[in-house]
């Protein structure tokens, strides 16, 4: 699908052309059948662990709760972690954008004289394009997570919060494992990752800069909490002199006993599972006694957009995303047309909402609106963002400022106008009728309509009005 | 104490499904309920809700609250309608305390049909039977969802005798409607809706329960176009049928 889509440079602020990649990848039947496979996994693995819990609903609306305390008061509690994290022996950054981030982070690194980088899976650091920038300043970067690895030799995108290469399936990886490595086309997983696994130990032993992100900051210990599942992670976290954390600064909850809760729902809604194999907690130098750790540990958090996002009470709770995927996995939409077509890091219902806010409602106007309000996103999501609410406000703000077309808005207001007296009602239906009536012939059903009915009859037939109306027929009754 | 309720026929039902709004009328009468048809509703407001144009929408719901406040429910044969009237008015009258006890009255008092005959009804529907054993199978319509709605349909549904059920695969996936979605995104829309025929189809069912109009004309235009013979239905056409009740009108 990478060749068919291209993808804007995130953060460019150049309209995105929603309609050519959605359409491209609707009709990519491989991949349809590969992300349906792969989706509908973690969806009922989702649905089947969340109910090994007493109350699932009650423990989504703690953690929400939770999620949204910490960022109606996130001054207060990022004060907190700094100290912290401080007192830990860490040193903390704040970045305001990604070029103030990763000029941070090459400094260390260039400080540390350390080039040979072990990268774990991050969103934010895909949001901020880190790892390009630090192969551009000459470092040698591996991203170490089997699929965020797949996605750099193949020089593409993660397609999935959680499952970056959900978009590809077994043959597809074995190709550019061969074109990569030089070695004979072999798609049996185990020995592709054992391929990899043998190629990225390697790295690990001669690593000396580790990058994470981070799924939760605790305020209370100044401690870092990441959660994989291949081990990757911990050797970033205890192999290198210097590891880093570029974490958003959406990411502080209050206390540990908050962590329990987030861990609980994060595993269940991401992966299924009930926990994740390796669960890091992190935070400061390695102390006298220790056996691995850095010798420096910084972290850096950034904002870029978020404390826009923060000022605005109606928009405010998008910040709690946990970055789980679970509303990918659930979505109608997404299941159809993969990550990519979203044509920003953060894709599937929380992306269509977050992606527009982010990077301007204008450059993303379709995708507040390619959205079918089905509502599975918001029924799935841990913290209980509620979606489709927020998509239906970013498409009010498409109309109040205009950008949408004069057209579409004269034709919404009209017809809401015929619905406002039972005549013009009664008119609108009688001509409805006799316009579909009469291009069904005497089928029952359209086969062609023109104008905005085309889209309709694109792929499916449009049944034809009853003889009469309900309230037509109920002048009869008595 | 004999129930007043009224019927809200919501616009695609009335126009495209009309013996649905009979089956309802006829069903809630069998159940010793007063069925009344305000004669003066026209539209919830949804598509405009929905598509943005919030005051526009607001104005449709403040008709829809003076129409239907003299009632002691309002019943409607739609999910989504249904939703739209419960979970958004709320948002569009929030602070408007002219409007807010009205409209909480209202909307309180709203129920999609089956939810009505499941939770007001409380009816049981074993002692129902179907003239011949029919194929059925059922789709979860998604604004359902907006109204805690969980698997009530399926349980009626389940107690009709000759109802040999046909579980769908993914039954809880949008068909792809999402009301003007469908058409200016009809490649995404019609990939959706063309996975729902396929799993429809795989269940070998001759009928589908659909209970919102606007996803039954997505489902069936889609059967139609396929030449698929199923047919899609909503609940209240089946238990009409095994009561023995004539859809035809009055």
């Amino acid at each position: 699908m990478s060749d068919t889509v291209s993808l804007p440079v995130i953060g460019s602020h150049e309209p995105f052309d929603f309609d050519t990649a959605s359409t491209a990848a609707a009709h990519n039947e491989p991949l349809k059948r590969t992300l349906n496979t792969a989706v509908m996994r973690q969806y009922t693995g989702r649905q089947q662990r969340m109910t090994d819990l007493p109350d699932p609903d009650a423990i989504r609306t703690l953690a929400g709760d939770i999620k949204q305390h910490t960022l109606d008061y996130l001054d207060y509690y990022l004060d907190q972690l700094v100290t912290n994290v401080e007192r830990n022996g860490g040193h903390v950054y704040f970045a305001s954008n990604g070029a103030e981030a990763k000029q941070i982070i090459l400094d260390i690194a260039a400080k540390n004289r350390a080039t040979r980088v072990i990268k774990s899976k991050s969103m934010v650091s895909e949001e901020v394009e880190l790892a390009q920038a630090m192969e551009l300043a000459g470092m040698d970067v591996v991203e170490t997570d089997l699929g965020e690895f797949i996605v750099q030799i193949s020089h593409d995108k993660p397609s999935h919060l959680v499952a970056p290469i959900v978009h590809l399936n077994k043959a597809q990886v074995a190709k550019m494992f061969a074109d990569y490595f030089g070695t004979p086309y072999n798609d049996d997983p185990k020995a592709l990752t054992m391929q990899a696994r043998d190629y990225l130990r390697d790295k690990f032993r001669k690593a000396d800069f580790g990058i994470t992100g981070g799924n939760f900051l605790v305020a209370e210990s100044g401690l870092v909490a990441c959660v994989e599942n291949e081990g990757n992670q911990r050797q970033s976290v205890t192999t290198p002199r210097i590891l880093v954390s570029l974490v958003g600064i959406e990411k502080v909850i209050p206390r540990m006993s908050d962590l329990a809760v987030m861990i609980k729902l994060l595993s269940r809604s991401a992966t299924g599972q009930p926990i994740t194999i390796y669960n890091n907690i992190f935070g400061g130098p390695r102390s006298a006694g220790e056996k691995d750790g850095p010798e420096e540990f910084h972290l850096v958090l950034i904002d870029n957009g978020r404390t826009e996002i923060l000022q605005s009470e109606e928009y405010r709770e998008t910040l709690r995303c946990i970055r789980c995927g679970a509303c990918l996995n659930a979505c109608p939409i997404y299941r159809k047309i993969g990550g990519h077509a979203y044509g920003s890091v953060y894709p599937g219902p929380i992306g269509a909402l977050i992606t527009p806010l982010f990077q301007g409602l204008g450059n993303y106007k379709d995708l507040p609106q390619a959205s079918s309000l089905c509502g599975a996103c918001y029924e799935a999501c841990p913290v209980k963002i509620n979606i489709p609410k927020h998509l239906i406000n970013l498409r009010r703000d498409i109309v109040n400022t205009h950008l949408n077309g004069p057209f579409e808005r004269a034709f919404y207001r009209f017809w809401a106008w015929t619905m406002t007296s039972r005549v013009m009602y009664y008119v609108m239906t009688q001509l409805q009728k006799f316009d579909l009536r009469r291009r069904a012939v005497h089928s029952g059903w359209v086969r062609k309509l023109p104008l905005f009915g085309s889209g309709w009859t694109q792929v499916r037939d449009m049944p034809a009005p009853a003889r009469r109306t309900f309230h037509q027929q109920w002048h009869g009754k008595k | 104490m004999t129930r007043r309720v009224a019927l809200f026929i919501t616009c695609l039902t009335d126009q495209f499904y009309p013996r649905v709004g009979v089956a309802v009328t006829k069903i809630l009468e069998h159940y010793g309920c007063e069925v009344e048809f305000p004669q003066a509703q026209t539209c919830c407001g949804q598509p405009f809700f929905n598509n943005g144009f919030h005051p526009e929408a607001k104005e449709l719901a403040k008709r829809f609250v003076e129409i239907f406040e003299p009632y002691d429910y309002i019943v409607s044969p739609s999910g989504s309608c249904t939703a739209m009237v419960r979970e958004q008015y709320h948002q569009l009258f929030a602070h408007d305390h002219a409007w807010e006890h009205s409209m909480a009255a209202v909307t309180g008092r709203t129920f999609e049909f089956v939810e009505f005959l499941d939770k007001v009804l409380q009816v049981n529907l074993s002692d129902l039977k179907l003239p011949q054993s029919s194929s059925i199978s059922y789709h979860y319509t998604c604004h359902l969802r907006g109204i805690g709605v969980k698997d009530e349909g399926l349980k009626l549904l389940q107690q009709i005798g000759n109802v040999d059920f046909r579980p769908l695969e993914k039954t809880d996936q949008c068909c792809g409607f999402g009301g003007t979605f469908a058409m200016k995104y009809p490649d995404i829309s019609g990939a959706i809706v063309e996975d729902k025929v396929q799993c429809i189809a795989d269940t070998k069912a001759d009928t589908l329960i659909c209970n919102d109009a606007g996803c039954t004309m997505n489902i069936a235009g889609m059967c139609h176009r396929e030449r698929m013979p199923t047919k899609v239905k909503h609940i209240s056409e089946v238990i009409a049928e095994a009561m023995g009740l004539d859809l035809s009108g009055w």
